[in-house]
């Protein structure tokens, strides 16, 4: 049977926002059909005398008392809750989760409150990302904006804002970036040293400071431009402000391009640029070929090669021993990337080598995966045919999980490439989950693996804890993505 | 966008330049410009009597009875749907109105100047809580506190204000931020002292002990009676910002318990109207939200000159009432706020916030841009006529107001 109980607390006074919430609490116990606490005024008693929630206890309570009123199913109940909720009012903090602290949610807000930002990182979906760039360029900041899906008129129309402001736009789809020794979006924590970098490729970015870095070399910059900065449409604007700027930074001494090739207007500008500095400069331009450069620039074939000759023509070989003995007469490489410059670099070094090659990214002179299913097959998992709707494989490494159990049941692929992409923004453990995801796959007489791992040691995950737990699962691990390209060669007898 | 800023200049300019004081308490009849008799200016953007919900119909039956247009409530809703009464917006005639917004020609009120611009506006005296007038109330017990107020409280006060000079309330807002008041759900403070301000000239015009007595009783047991105060205020402080040529600043928002509306000042006094939005909060003893009534009221002026959901900070009480009430979470709105608008108030600060100025100033665009719509700080009425208050919390102004109002001042401007 339905049962109102009052209780009173005598002379305890709790202000009246509290009694609401803790009303609300109690009324929402098991059993509880209504519930009130309040100060016993004689507004009150009426309001709770209104409310069919007032006893003869309630009623004789004074204004200063506390009058708990329950009303619940039976007595039990109303005895329970009743019960359950008196730790609550006696209690001089209420259960909170802490101090919360403010995130400022604009562009201007965050300008506001932190007076002396320089940069403002992008990363909102496309649509969104362009709108917000221009609010920062107009504040004089810096944009680096990860966004894409970006269109190439807000691009042009972004770039050339910057350059009337004078700052830089890296981007749109830029995603690696190192500015005075901090690393931003997908990059790695590298040594401070003196060559600067301006690169509309992610990976490539950090396979190069890595490189760089882990061969006793060390990074002034490195500025990232967006993969579409050197198309004619844009005309490298962000390219040569990225120039200008280490141009005039005393720290940078050797400047190292990365990109795919240039428009064929743009290669002009870039080369007359590059003459007009007093710096030496490293060109890699995935790809291109015929390069007519100036005299203080050096071509570079690939990303380790770009690394090599920023350090003065520093070879950092690392042979793996080549064990060709099981190939069982399969004669493929099939290379599946999760960083797309990455898997350029394997293409031209396959290219040089005489091989036919086939990629969903195809470099000049590679053909298009679906023309040919008889080619060396390197894949770009970064693609978008593989994204949609999903992250990026550095993020989310279950993107390769289904092309590898592919490759490793395909009785012509001999060497499987895999790159291992380590760093702020990455998976926490690439080589453990990829080592976890073979564990269930393999069988007698798989394909070779062999790995590289971009990265350092002082990255989260630390590279030779990511390079020992591949070993442990069975995969060759080579210097770098050019190493584990050439050792797949080896492995073939291929001479490169 | 050079005007534009140019303009919102000019506008905070006015809006802290203004040095509002509480100078009179005047029957409407005599004051209000272009109040006639068998007249009822209600709160929100313009709204028929078809529209009107519960609360504001049934406000409209009570007011209707109290100045004797009608012998009883039925009479006179027939009589307001016959079109019998003219209805109009508080805003169209310098006053503003809390929850319903009742203003007729016999209500006393309160009348406050702003000395620097030297416009005035209006609001009738705050009635307390619980079954109200302004959320709909209207028995016998509600209509024979109306009349008090008229025939004792109001002339009282006024004759007070009229002998004491005043009370300059800029000064007592910014002591109200640092006694824990936000100004809109939270009115304590500053009620106690308009009370310590007022008390000594009551005082000395009364001959009349008794009626002293209640006068003083009255506004000491009413925690919200400086609301009205405030809102009158804000009228005043918010008047002179209207029509400056391309500013983007908000000059008014408002509810009629149908309707959102709002005014900006480059778009003049065109409405932007949105359906209003349900308020989260809590609830008095025996209530629920199904009981509640959408958001209503003029007291959004509060919010409009930075104070109520804007100086949330000021008041970790209220943030209660959503939320669980923490010190900092309270500091989040005012912080949030501070992203729509144009600049902080260095007179209105808040001591717990390292004296943060208040934000005031809503920037239509900054609104639209950031998705980041005005927090409300607003009491609850229950959905049918005549039962009053039945809780208070939290409510977010419509975004398509704001959209709405943009897209006009972009073409006021010229830009498409």
């Amino acid at each position: 049977m339905e049962h109102t109980l009052n209780k009173v607390f005598q002379g305890f006074y709790k202000d009246s926002v509290a009694l609401m919430r803790l009303s609300r609490d109690l009324a929402e116990m098991a059993g509880v059909n209504e519930a009130a606490l309040m100060m016993g005024s004689p507004s009150n008693k009426q309001i709770l005398k209104d409310a069919g929630l007032l006893a003869d206890d309630g009623a004789a309570a004074e204004g200063g008392d506390l009058i708990l009123a329950v009303r619940a199913i039976d007595a039990s109940a109303a005895q329970n809750a009743a019960n359950a909720i008196e730790p609550q009012i006696k209690s001089q903090t209420r259960t909170t989760t802490g101090d919360t602290v403010w995130q400022p949610q604009t562009i201007r807000a965050a300008a506001k409150a932190n007076p002396d930002a320089n940069l403002a990182l992008i990363s909102v979906p496309g649509e969104f990302a362009a709108a917000e760039a221009r609010k920062a360029i107009s504040r004089g900041l810096h944009v680096m904006m990860f966004s894409d899906n970006v269109s190439i008129e807000d691009e042009i129309s972004l770039k050339t804002q910057a350059l009337e402001q004078n700052v830089l736009m890296m981007g749109p789809d830029c995603g690696t970036a190192i500015l005075e020794g901090v690393p931003l979006a997908f990059a790695n924590n590298v040594t401070r040293g003196d060559v600067g970098i301006v690169g509309a490729s992610g990976t490539g970015i950090q396979e190069v400071t890595s490189l760089i870095s882990n061969n006793g070399g060390g990074i002034s910059h490195a500025i990232g431009v967006g993969g579409r900065d050197l198309k004619d449409e844009i005309g490298g604007i962000s390219t040569l402000m990225g120039i200008d700027r280490l141009d005039d930074d005393a720290e940078t001494k050797h400047i190292v391009l990365i990109s795919k090739p240039p428009g064929k207007d743009v290669l002009p500008r870039v080369m007359k640029r590059i003459k007009q500095s007093p710096k030496p400069f490293t060109v890699c331009f995935i790809g291109a070929t015929d390069l007519n450069l100036p005299a203080n620039a050096t071509a570079a074939r690939t990303l380790k090669d770009a690394a090599q000759t920023a350090l003065g023509g520093k070879e950092f070989e690392e042979k793996i021993s080549s064990n060709t003995s099981s190939l069982g007469g399969r004669t493929k490489i099939r290379g599946l990337y999760s960083g797309g410059t990455l898997a350029a670099e394997t293409q031209v070094i396959l290219l040089d080598a005489g091989l036919e090659v086939a990629s969903n990214a195809a470099v000049p002179g590679a053909k298009n995966l679906t023309d040919d299913g008889d080619a060396h097959q390197i894949i770009d998992l970064g693609d978008d045919q593989f994204t949609q709707g999903r992250p990026h494989p550095m993020i989310d490494p279950e993107i390769r999980k289904e092309p590898l159990a592919d490759a490793l049941a395909d009785n012509n692929v001999g060497v499987i490439l895999i790159d291992i992409v380590i760093g702020y923004g990455a998976h926490p453990d690439l080589a453990g989950q990829l080592a976890d995801m073979l564990s269930g796959m393999q069988g007698e007489n798989d394909p070779i693996i062999i790995a590289s791992v971009t990265g350092t040691e002082q990255d989260p995950q630390v590279r030779s804890s990511q390079i020992s737990a591949l070993q442990a699962a069975g995969i060759h691990v080579a210097g770098s993505n050019a190493d584990a390209a050439i050792a797949a060669l080896d492995m073939l007898g291929i001479n490169s | 966008m050079e005007l534009i800023e140019k303009a919102n200049k000019e506008a905070i300019r006015r809006m802290l330049g203004a040095e509002p004081v509480l100078i009179d308490v005047v029957p409407a009849g005599e004051i209000v410009p272009d109040l006639k008799d068998k007249m009822i200016l209600h709160a929100g953007p313009p709204v028929e009597w078809n529209h009107m919900c519960g609360p504001m119909q049934g406000a409209i039956a009570g007011i209707t009875v109290f100045e004797g247009w009608a012998d009883d409530l039925e009479q006179a809703a027939s009589m307001a749907a016959g079109g019998g009464i003219t209805f109009d917006a508080n805003h169209h005639h310098d006053a503003v109105g809390p929850m319903t917004g009742m203003t007729t020609v016999s209500q006393p009120m309160l009348v406050v100047e702003n000395r620097t611009t030297g416009n005035r506006a209006y609001c009738a005296i705050n009635e307390g809580l619980g079954k109200v007038m302004r959320f709909g109330g209207n028995d016998a017990e509600v209509l024979n506190r109306l009349a008090w107020i008229r025939d004792v409280l109001g002339p009282a006060m006024g004759k007070a204000l009229r002998d004491m000079g005043g009370i300059e309330l800029k000064p007592l807002i910014a002591r109200g931020l640092s006694m824990g008041d936000e100004m809109h759900q939270r009115n304590v403070a500053c009620s106690g002292l308009v009370l310590r301000a007022i008390a000594a000239a009551m005082a000395k015009i009364s001959d009349d002990s008794t009626a002293l007595s209640e006068a003083l009783a009255f506004i000491s047991a009413n925690d919200q009676f400086h609301l009205n105060i405030a809102m009158a205020m804000g009228k005043a402080i918010m008047d002179p910002v209207r029509d400056i040529k391309g500013s983007s600043i908000i000059t008014a928002m408002s509810r009629n318990g149908t309707d959102f509306g709002i005014r900006v000042s480059g778009t003049g006094d065109e409405w932007f109207t949105a359906p209003v939005e349900m308020p989260e909060g809590l609830y008095f003893a025996g209530y629920t939200e199904a009981d509640a009534n959408p958001d209503m009221g003029d007291s959004t002026i509060v919010e409009t000159i930075g104070l109520g959901g804007f100086a949330m900070g000021a008041s970790p009480a209220v943030a209660g009432f959503v939320g669980a009430g923490a010190a900092s979470e309270a500091a989040n709105y005012t912080h949030r706020m501070s992203e729509i608008c144009a600049a902080e108030n260095p007179e209105w600060t808040i001591p717990s916030m390292d004296y943060l100025g208040v934000p005031s100033g809503i920037d239509v665009r900054l609104v639209v841009d950031s998705g980041i719509a005005p927090t409300i700080n607003t009491g609850i009425a229950h959905r049918e006529p005549g039962i009053g208050q039945v809780g208070a919390g939290v409510v977010r102004a419509p975004m398509a107001c704001f959209e709405q109002a943009v897209r006009r001042l972009a073409e006021k401007v010229g830009i498409s």
